[in-house]
């Protein structure tokens, strides 16, 4: 069943078209990826199916009801929810306390409480530093906070925008570890990623954006073994 | 503290409880223009903690708050009194008040809620501006708030024959006019201290704190962030026209005057001094700055006649000197406020650190 389904996306900033037309499909339990270069309209594809960018035309389906142009803090109630590029975390409030505000949706305390102990279960580091501010994590621990809160709503479609961005390439490789240990638990994910070997590596599907528009898509084996994504985006030479 | 010894927080309450009931009589003794400026402290707490609600909880720097406080004073005004021939009671009025404040804070946030900052700050500087003006000027072609003259003779709270503009004797007590509105003014500083108490725990706390922080990832949280910002506002702007109702009532006598500018600053410097977002440290900062220009009044001459032999500096210069000086001070070495809550005491430790 589709879950997500995107036709004819347009994002405009200004006069400039950032998505030109981006036709895009998620299937319950799927982990999709979508790739590009930077400035490719990855970013505001994501941003427009969670309601942070306003569409400027096309639709986008969840669940099989048209929600383009609703808010995102209402889409989060149903379950979409996006863990922004550079993680948005609260800086100021403790790592405990930024898990708490993840469920805001929510009104089941017990239940809440129990899932913050499934989080700390998935990322120990998150529990060992419970207590400290999320402004004084490191760049990888403010990342699985950010996922980790993100969790808190129980989304049942989780958009990533690069989590891999400015991290360690020994804590890239954990981080989507984790992805894939989410996704195995049920949790649909629509990736967005410059990593994009890893990032297909993880994936069942993938798409390829540029300038604005999806220029690929296939499943993430083909993908990895097309001579053009190699030579685009995996930093190899052809021929 | 909190919860350790719930029977001594409770006894500590009491004896708070008590110290505030019997007061006004210890004040009286001093003279009842102390009881009237221990009235006007408590007004000054019930414009902070609404102000704490917009810049402390929800972070939003507001300006021109004395705008409501105004708006509260003159639906108050202009219902009980001579000018339009109105004499409504009191409880009917002080609602009404609330709810107009309530009404232009929420025209106040609409077309600001995307702007932060200095830029609010400088947009709600300008709504205090143009309210004040419009009080000043609104005497023609109709005469609505008599302009730059005021209103006068305004009612006073009256309860059937409980009149509080009168003094009274009850169990042997005597109950002066100013020492009636101290308890009406003490109860109601009661109720907003609990509501702003709740508010804070509340998830309607939580969803200001994450409105403060970072405003999209709030609403990646599900956080409605327009309604939660207007309700900042709303709410704010209601316990500033609920307090300016009661300040016509207890003045009899208002103009825009009360309400310039520095009025405004005022309340925001009770807000940041005593600790923004601590509801105890912002009622600490209004109660010390209402209270201290006053003592200092009454101690200034004196002192400097008991040690020059006779007073070398204006009173009311020195006065304000001092009253600034120790506003710099307070600031230079509790840069959170007197009592700093957790939030922003993390903020500072982590701008040394």
């Amino acid at each position: 069943m589709k879950l997500l389904e995107i036709e004819g996306l347009e994002v405009r900033y200004g006069g400039i078209r950032a998505v030109k037309g981006v036709d895009l499909a998620v299937d319950e339990g799927e982990l999709v990826c979508l790739i590009g270069a930077n400035g490719a309209g990855k970013s505001s594809t994501l941003r427009a199916i969670v309601g942070l960018t306003r569409a400027a035309a096309g639709s986008v389906r969840y669940k099989g009801a048209e929600i383009a142009g609703r808010p995102a803090f209402e889409l989060v109630r149903e379950g979409l929810v996006m863990v922004p590029e550079g993680r948005g975390i609260f800086a100021q409030l403790t790592v405990a306390e930024n898990l708490v505000m993840g469920a805001f949706v929510r009104d089941d305390a017990a239940a809440i409480r129990k899932d913050r102990e499934r989080i700390y279960a998935l990322f120990p580091r998150l529990e060992e530093r419970h207590g400290q501010t999320g402004g004084t994590l490191s760049g990888g621990e403010q990342q699985m906070l950010a996922i980790g809160r993100a969790l808190m709503s129980r989304p049942k479609l989780l958009l990533l925008d690069e989590p891999s961005m400015g991290l360690a390439p020994l804590l890239v490789a954990k981080i989507f570890e984790i992805v894939r240990d989410i996704a195995s638990q049920g949790v649909t994910i629509l990736l967005v990623e410059q990593n994009a070997k890893l990032a297909l590596e993880a994936a069942s599907r993938g798409y390829v954006m540029e300038s604005g528009t999806i220029t690929l898509a296939d499943d993430a084996k083909k993908l990895l073994a097309d001579p053009k994504v190699r030579e685009a985006y995996l930093g190899e030479s052809v021929g | 503290m909190k919860g350790r010894h719930p029977a001594l927080v409770w006894v500590g309450a009491g004896l708070v409880g008590i110290a505030l009931l019997a007061l006004p009589f210890a004040l009286a003794q001093a003279g009842t223009a102390w009881v009237r400026i221990t009235n006007f402290a408590i007004l000054y707490v019930l414009l902070a903690l609404g102000l704490n609600i917009v810049v402390g909880f929800a972070g939003l720097l507001d300006l021109g708050y004395i705008a409501f406080y105004a708006l509260g004073a003159y639906v108050y005004a202009l219902l009980a009194s001579p000018h339009f021939g109105l004499h409504l009671p009191f409880w009917l009025i002080l609602p009404i008040g609330a709810l107009v404040a309530c009404l232009f804070g929420v025209l106040l946030g609409a077309p600001t809620l995307k702007l932060r900052g200095d830029y609010l700050a400088i947009v709600t500087l300008g709504f205090g501006e143009i309210i004040r003006i419009f009080l000043n000027n609104l005497s023609q072609p109709v005469n609505i708030t008599n302009g730059p003259q005021g209103v006068s003779r305004i009612d006073p709270f009256r309860f059937g024959g409980f009149d509080f503009g009168k003094s009274e004797t009850l169990f042997g007590l005597a109950f002066s006019g100013p020492v009636k509105y101290y308890y009406f003014l003490l109860a109601m500083m009661m109720a907003v201290i609990f509501v702003t108490v709740r508010l804070q725990d509340s998830r309607i706390g939580r969803a200001w704190e994450a409105v403060r922080e970072d405003e999209t990832a709030a609403r990646a949280m599900g956080i409605n962030t327009t309604n939660i910002k207007l309700l900042a506002f709303a709410m704010g702007a209601s316990f500033g026209g609920l307090a300016g109702g009661m300040f016509a009532a207890i003045q009899g006598f208002i103009s825009p005057e009360s309400f310039v500018l520095v009025e405004s600053i005022m309340v925001v410097s009770m807000v940041v001094l005593g600790g923004m977002g601590n509801v105890w440290g912002v009622i600490l900062g209004a109660v010390l700055l209402s209270f201290a220009p006053e003592v200092l009044r009454y101690t200034v001459e004196p002192v400097q006649k008991s040690i020059f032999g006779k007073s070398l500096i204006e009173p009311e210069v020195i006065r304000m000197l001092l009253f600034g000086l120790a506003m710099v001070l307070i600031m230079r070495f509790r840069p959170a406020g007197l009592l700093p809550s957790a939030v922003r005491k993390r903020e500072l430790a982590e701008r040394k650190g």
